[in-house]
């Protein structure tokens, strides 16, 4: 540690480390040992069942199907927020914060009553013949809806950021719109596009609050991981319940090393482009 | 795309005609109304369609009285404790510069990474009658699983990074030259703290806490768990939209629904504000 005249290193370390051990380290770990008691064979069983592959399938597309739809509202969004003016552009910059104000069971009440059967949007669908609450596509909306501010406010500073010169150099040398937002724009913003839509997918792939009203949660049809392992709990299969939280957990950590190392060629990307 | 003349000077940025920007306008509105404000109107007209008598009737009555409670207490205690937390976290990081200080930033933002299904399931295995502290636990005869203590617990683990990641960044810009200049002439540590860094800091906490405060009062999935649900006793207010959705109360479902939409709105509120009026905010980054 370099010298410095400011007092309290200990005591604020102290506090973060003993609320980190005692609040996020312990229980983790708590975790990882009981997944380790259960051995390699039976854990193989438990993560290759039918049930709990069929799980980790449809939890893995429909946060795929719900990180697209979020990787294109998402890049509008950022692109109306950063570089248009018009009456209510407060209101709709606020508005993006409502997935992530709103609690998730909340949220999954709302989305499930207006695309449920005799909802507001679930009536007209279904007389189109589509059907949306109970299914795999109502999965996909849950995620996608707790999901949205993510590409949002990543993509949004750096649209910002970005100036007019490179544009206008693009211009003159004879560019058109297309070609300027594809070769110009673009590629100044899509690091931090991949590190939105890579913590959209991360959050999707965890969502249990709002999902589980709108699935329906039909085991091999409609389950998701997060639910699996609340039922695992329930039947005190407390082995199965580790060994698949301890997958969620593995999980969430490649997508965390994932997002960070797109977020540092982010970092080192912007550097150069000042350089 | 393309509806100027080719190879123009720049008279109007890309995007900036009024055909592309009212097509891209037009897709952004008509998104938004569907995807964020049909669920918001909805909330609403569900919990007053059978009028207002009815609305405050569902409220009132006492499983969703006591959902309130708990969830009041539970937020009263982990609320401030997580200031107490970020205000150390960040202290510690951004005044001082140590071997391990990175991965410490790292381990403060784990939460908000990991499913709140796992931090649930994790606790059952510290606490749990089959969990680490289980036997000893039971020799104490303490309660704390499926009760208020780990109701509480969980809702610390979820929302451990809110108040710490909103000061972090806004320390590190400030750096360390006032709090030198007050220790160089004497200050004790704490006056230090209190007259230095708490004022520049302040509105980022008050931000931190009231975003906290949501996260807490809305947490499911990690309260399911460790609460065990036991109806009338451990089901906070989240817990008892679904309780009374499953019993197939959704007018009553959709009246607690509107308590927690409130603090939701209102949490927005205090962000604009505070954007505006403070010119210390710039904002927070995604990631809760």
């Amino acid at each position: 540690m370099r010298r410095t005249v400011i007092p309290g290193f200990r005591l604020s370390l102290g506090i973060t480390l003993l609320y980190l051990g005692v609040i996020v380290l312990l229980p983790l770990c708590a975790l990882i040992l009981k997944a380790s008691d259960v051995g390699l064979v039976q854990l193989w069983g438990i993560l290759s069942s039918p049930r709990t592959l069929s799980a980790i399938r449809v939890t893995v597309t429909m946060a795929l199907a719900a990180t697209a739809f979020n990787a294109i509202y998402g890049l509008l969004l950022a692109w109306v927020l950063a570089r248009y003016q018009f009456p209510g552009k407060r209101i709709l910059d606020a508005l993006v914060d409502v997935p992530f104000a709103l609690p998730t069971a909340v949220a999954g009440l709302a989305l499930t009553a207006l695309l449920s059967k005799n909802g507001w949007f679930g009536a007209p669908l279904e007389s189109l013949g589509i059907q949306v609450a109970y299914t795999p596509l109502g999965i996909a909306i849950a995620m996608a809806f707790t999901s949205i501010p993510f590409v949002v406010r990543t993509v949004q500073p750096v649209i910002e950021d970005l100036g007019t010169d490179v544009e206008e150099a693009g211009r003159s040398l004879g560019a058109s719109d297309f070609q300027i937002l594809w070769r110009v724009i673009f590629p100044a913003i899509f690091p931090a596009f991949l590190a939105g839509c890579s913590l959209s997918f991360a959050r999707s792939l965890g969502e249990f609050g709002a999902v589980i009203f709108i699935a329906g949660n039909q085991p091999m049809k409609t389950e998701i991981v997060a639910l699996l392992t609340y039922i695992r709990l329930e039947e005190y299969n407390y082995e199965a319940a580790a060994a698949i939280a301890v997958v969620m957990l593995a999980m969430a950590f490649t997508m965390l090393i994932v997002t960070n190392a797109v977020q540092a060629w982010n970092l080192r990307y912007l550097g150069k482009g000042e350089a | 795309m393309n509806d100027r003349p080719h190879g123009a000077w720049m008279v109007t940025p890309v995007g900036a005609g009024p055909v592309t920007r009212r097509v891209v306008l037009g897709v952004v509105f008509v998104l938004t109304l569907l995807v964020l404000i049909a669920p918001l109107a909805l909330i609403f007209s569900s919990a007053l369609s059978q009028g207002f008598e009815v609305f405050f009737r569902n409220l009132t009555e006492p499983g969703t009285q006591h959902a309130i409670l708990l969830t009041v207490v539970t937020a009263l205690i982990a609320v401030p404790v997580n200031i107490l937390f970020g205000l150390a976290a960040a202290w510690c990081v951004t005044k001082f510069t140590f071997p391990g200080r990175t991965l410490l930033i790292a381990l403060i933002e784990l939460p908000y990474s990991i499913s709140p299904i796992v931090a649930g399931v994790a606790y059952l295995f510290v606490y749990g009658t089959t969990g680490l502290f289980g036997p000893i636990i039971e020799i104490l005869g303490i309660k704390i699983m499926f009760a208020l203590p780990a109701i509480v617990l969980a809702s610390m683990f979820v929302t451990a990074p809110f108040v710490a990641r909103e000061l972090i960044p806004l320390m590190q810009v400030q750096g360390t030259d006032e709090e030198e200049a007050a220790a160089t002439l004497g200050a004790s540590g704490f006056a230090t703290f209190i007259k230095v860094t708490l004022p520049n800091v302040r509105w980022a906490v008050l931000y931190g806490a009231i975003l906290c405060n949501a996260r807490v009062m809305g947490e499911f999935g990690a309260v399911s768990v460790v609460s065990g649900n036991v109806r009338g006793q451990t089901t906070t207010l989240p817990l008892q939209i679904e309780l009374l959705y499953q019993d197939y109360n959704v007018a009553g479902a959709f009246a607690a629904a509107t308590v927690l939409t409130a603090v939701a709105l209102f949490t927005i509120l205090i962000k604009v504000v505070l954007e505006r009026f403070s010119p210390e905010h710039h904002g927070h980054a995604p990631g809760h």
